[in-house]
């Protein structure tokens, strides 16, 4: 593991091999500022390249957005610093500033996203206007941040067109803006406004690219979270037919789950009653229509590990601290075919009420946070309709059935695809 | 050089990097206590006669401001997930904007809805602005808005968060930076480089999460940095981290202890005082009192007194040499803020709900002398420097001066 999180450190710090830079006077700045590294390495020079690039005027504005393509986020960080500092200068100055060269940045989609965001920004200090006028282009754009804005402008109209009764554009308007959104934030809004005020139905797992379908298996052992630690045997071998020992001698056996949550919550307690210091796995397997990059969302309360194609991706072991959609990103590279999917979730001993859930959510996207879908992707489950209590229902009447209810457990049972 | 010219060009230089005495660096300003003794005079009221300026703030944050000469400090986050970071600096005398810095979070910025990522009050050594975030970016700039250098902590140590949020304040001490980043999994302190944020030192803490704030114990003109945790204090040498001195028996994650002169007040079983011992020497316990438990806010050490404010609002005085109660008063809370005092027998603390309040200490018992509603939620602690007060809420940042 230890391997595994020193190339994801390496991988975020490091910029991609810098790219060569025109021979101007700042470009040895650029190149300073390109070699930041882990722990502080290469301050001290990056301050003074920083020093000598403000120093410039807005000649340097577009060079250094440029270099933003090459660098991690630390030298990203110095960089856009730099820009601002020069370009509020020159503008308190009313220096002539590079506003065409500046649009036409923002313009090619090819561009570093977060740079292209900035430039948008610069733009619009000199030309609100114009820089108003773009916005209405940016449903699709790549970069998320600009796509934001798209996206709430259209949500606007739509809300407009809902008050004023005209629900067919509304509807044509808000499907518009669910398909462009990639924030969830705004997800959430279009949604509530589709299912409560215009009655559509809506996928929004599929939307996500949430992860439904799965395999599970539980309890092992999590006394005095050790559990964490512990190498269970489906760290060692995916056997989905196999039956294990687990926590207090109980044999265990794989089951297939289907979540029909919206935000694709797998939930343990739901077919192992809630547990107490217990550990789980979930397995499930995803086919891709092409070797790509991609990113593996997770939200979890829980202490969590995560393998991808056998390979241990990352572990967190905090408890009860919060759970949110894409608390993290972990990026993959996902194989043409089949490729597999190993979570563990450990429970641990606290007892308060907000300490029950052990469950998780995963989703797969790009780095933009639109869905990957697999190319077999099953339909999303449907909800279980909300059971009717009987008028004279006895005190100790069975539960209402869970909205996520696991089917039986078949063994052995044929991988979950997604 | 003859030696006397060496004296004066030394107090010279000493004069010239020594910050002045109104500043105030960092949260709860001197030695992180929230007492500033050099602070005569603070406003007598709080009311729109004291109000010098009010000026909006781009994000939400609840660090205080921080004051180093005609410069006040505050760092804020914006956006829908608070990855836009921003750290302001505003003129003392008319609020007027006079440089900002945005940055990008380059670590996780979840947090519970009520905190946020702007969460730490920035630091100060007199010469540069150390600004930490939850998200763990650390970024140091000069007083002109010169970028100094930048930590992403979170990539170093990518365990090291927590996802209700972390909210410990830096400190300086000496010629390092000191912070705490104690969570429930990759759990540490460190010791930065003032001048290029290299780690100094950086030690393993208790797996736990922990919100409180280091402060610092002043022993024979010594600086110790003293960092409290689920297990208690640890204290130690600012500039390696060498460990001068442990106070076990735990201790509070929430509210931060106080120091005063070689004493510490630290929020353990309910409160306990500390008195550390001569180098080597085991801390002594001055006194316990297991029913004067503080609540969010951080103990206040005025002289011969230590406020305590606990999650009912109330405020209890006791003595500071034995921990007996004096006399306690209901103030209107509740507070996630600490108070904060200059002389003159003033106490100054804002509740959540926004309202700011003086309590008068010099009687028999405390009295609410000036109250003000800002109309906003208030979870920060206020900053005293030059005769005037500093608040901020998640959109606005007042002065109150005690000139007007």
């Amino acid at each position: 593991m230890k391997a595994t999180l020193a190339l994801l450190t390496a991988s975020l710090f490091l910029s991609l091999s810098p790219a060569p830079l025109c021979a101007a006077e700042w470009s040895g700045a650029l190149e300073q500022i390109l070699k930041v590294g882990p722990e502080g390495a290469g301050n001290a020079e990056a301050a003074k390249a920083w020093g000598e690039l403000t120093s410039h005027g807005s000649e340097v504005i577009l060079p250094v957005l440029e270099a933003m393509e090459t660098a991690g986020p630390i030298a990203r960080n110095w960089m856009r610093s730099a820009v601002e500092t020069v370009f509020e200068r020159e503008l308190a100055a009313k220096a002539p500033l590079p506003a065409d060269q500046i649009k036409a940045f923002v313009l090619d989609r090819k561009n570093e996203p977060n740079a292209r965001r900035l430039a948008f920004d610069l733009f619009g200090k000199v030309s609100p206007a114009e820089a108003g006028a773009l916005i209405p282009g940016m449903i699709d754009d790549p970069s998320a941040p600009l796509r934001r804005d798209a996206i709430a402008l259209l949500i606007t109209e739509g809300k407009a067109q809902l008050d004023a009764g005209e629900k067919e554009k509304s509807l044509a308007t808000l499907n518009r803006a669910l398909d462009g959104a990639r924030d969830i934030d705004q997800i959430d809004a279009v949604a509530k406004l589709l299912r409560e005020k215009l009655e559509q139905k809506l996928d929004l797992p599929k939307h996500f690219g949430f992860l439904m379908h799965w395999h599970v298996i539980a309890p092992f052992d999590n006394t005095d979270r050790k559990g964490f630690d512990t190498v269970f045997p489906p760290e060692t071998e995916i056997n989905l037919s196999s039956t294990y020992e687990g926590k207090e001698g109980k044999k265990l056996t794989w089951q297939e789950y289907a979540t029909s949550d919206d935000y694709g919550k797998v939930d343990f307690n739901t077919p192992f009653s809630p547990l107490k210091q217990v550990t789980g796995y979930a397995y499930t397997e995803f086919t891709s229509g092409e070797a790509r990059d991609a990113e593996i969302r997770l939200g979890c309360k829980n202490a969590w590990k995560v393998w991808f194609n056998g390979e241990l991706l990352f572990g967190r072991d905090e408890y009860h601290r919060g759970q949110r959609i894409d608390q993290y990103s972990l990026p993959v590279k996902l194989k043409e075919g089949k490729n597999t999917i190993l979570v563990k979730a450990c429970q641990n001993e606290q007892e308060q009420d907000w300490t029950v859930q052990w469950e998780f959510q995963m989703r797969l996207c790009d780095s933009t946070g639109t869905a990957i879908l697999a190319t077999d992707r099953k339909p999303t489950p449907e909800k279980a309709a909300p059971a009717r209590r009987p008028a004279a229902a006895p005190a100790a009447a069975p539960a209402a059935a869970p909205a996520a209810a696991p089917a039986a457990a078949p063994a052995p049972a044929p991988a979950p695809a997604q | 050089m003859h030696l006397s010219r060496l004296a004066l060009a030394s107090a010279l230089i000493l004069a010239a990097i020594t910050p002045a005495q109104a500043d105030w660096l960092n949260f709860r300003g001197p030695q992180g206590s929230g007492f500033d003794p050099s602070a005569a005079t603070t406003p007598s009221e709080l009311s729109e006669k004291t109000l010098a300026w009010k000026v909006p703030l781009p994000g939400r944050g609840l660090g205080s401001a921080i004051v180093v000469g005609d410069k006040v400090f505050v760092t804020a986050a914006s956006g829908p997930e608070q990855q836009q970071l921003h750290v302001l600096c505003f003129s003392v005398k008319d609020g007027s904007p006079l440089w900002e810095r945005r940055f990008w979070a380059t670590g996780r910025t979840m947090s519970h809805t009520k905190t946020n990522n702007a969460a730490p009050t920035p630091a100060s050594d007199g010469e540069r602005i150390y600004a930490l975030y939850s998200s763990n970016d650390l970024i140091c700039l000069d007083l002109e808005g010169n970028l100094v250098w930048m930590r992403a902590l979170t990539l170093d140590y990518p365990n090291a968060s927590n996802s209700l949020g972390l909210a410990s304040s830096p400190i300086v001490a000496g010629d390092t930076l000191v912070a705490q980043i104690e969570n429930d999994s990759e759990s540490f302190a460190a010791g930065f480089d003032l001048l290029t944020g290299v780690n100094k030192w950086k030690l393993d803490r208790p797996k736990s999460a922990n919100w409180t704030s280091p402060t610092v114990v002043k022993k024979d003109g010594e600086s110790i940095v003293a960092l409290q945790g689920s297990d208690g204090i640890l204290g130690l040498l600012p500039s390696t981290g060498s460990s001068v001195f442990k106070i076990a028996g735990g201790a509070s994650t929430i509210p931060s202890s106080a120091a005063s002169g070689d004493q510490i007040f630290i929020p353990s079983n309910g409160m306990t005082a500390m008195r550390i011992g001569a180098s080597g020497a085991e801390p002594e316990k001055v006194w316990n009192e297991s029913n004067e438990r503080p609540g969010t806010a951080s103990p206040l050490i005025i002289g011969e007194k230590v406020y305590l404010i606990n999650n009912a609002g109330v405020l209890t005085a006791v003595e500071r040499s034995t921990g007996k109660r004096v006399w306690r008063t209901r103030i209107e809370g509740p507070f996630s803020g600490s108070p904060v005092a200059g002389a003159g027998d003033r106490l100054f603390i804002f509740g959540e709900t926004g309202i700011g309040q003086i309590v008068d200490l010099s009687g028999a018992e405390g009295k609410i002398v000036s109250k003000i509603e800002l109309g906003e939620t208030i979870l920060s602690t206020p900053a005293l420097s030059d005769g005037a007060l500093y608040i901020r809420s998640d959109g606005h940042l007042w002065k109150f001066s005690a000139g007007l």
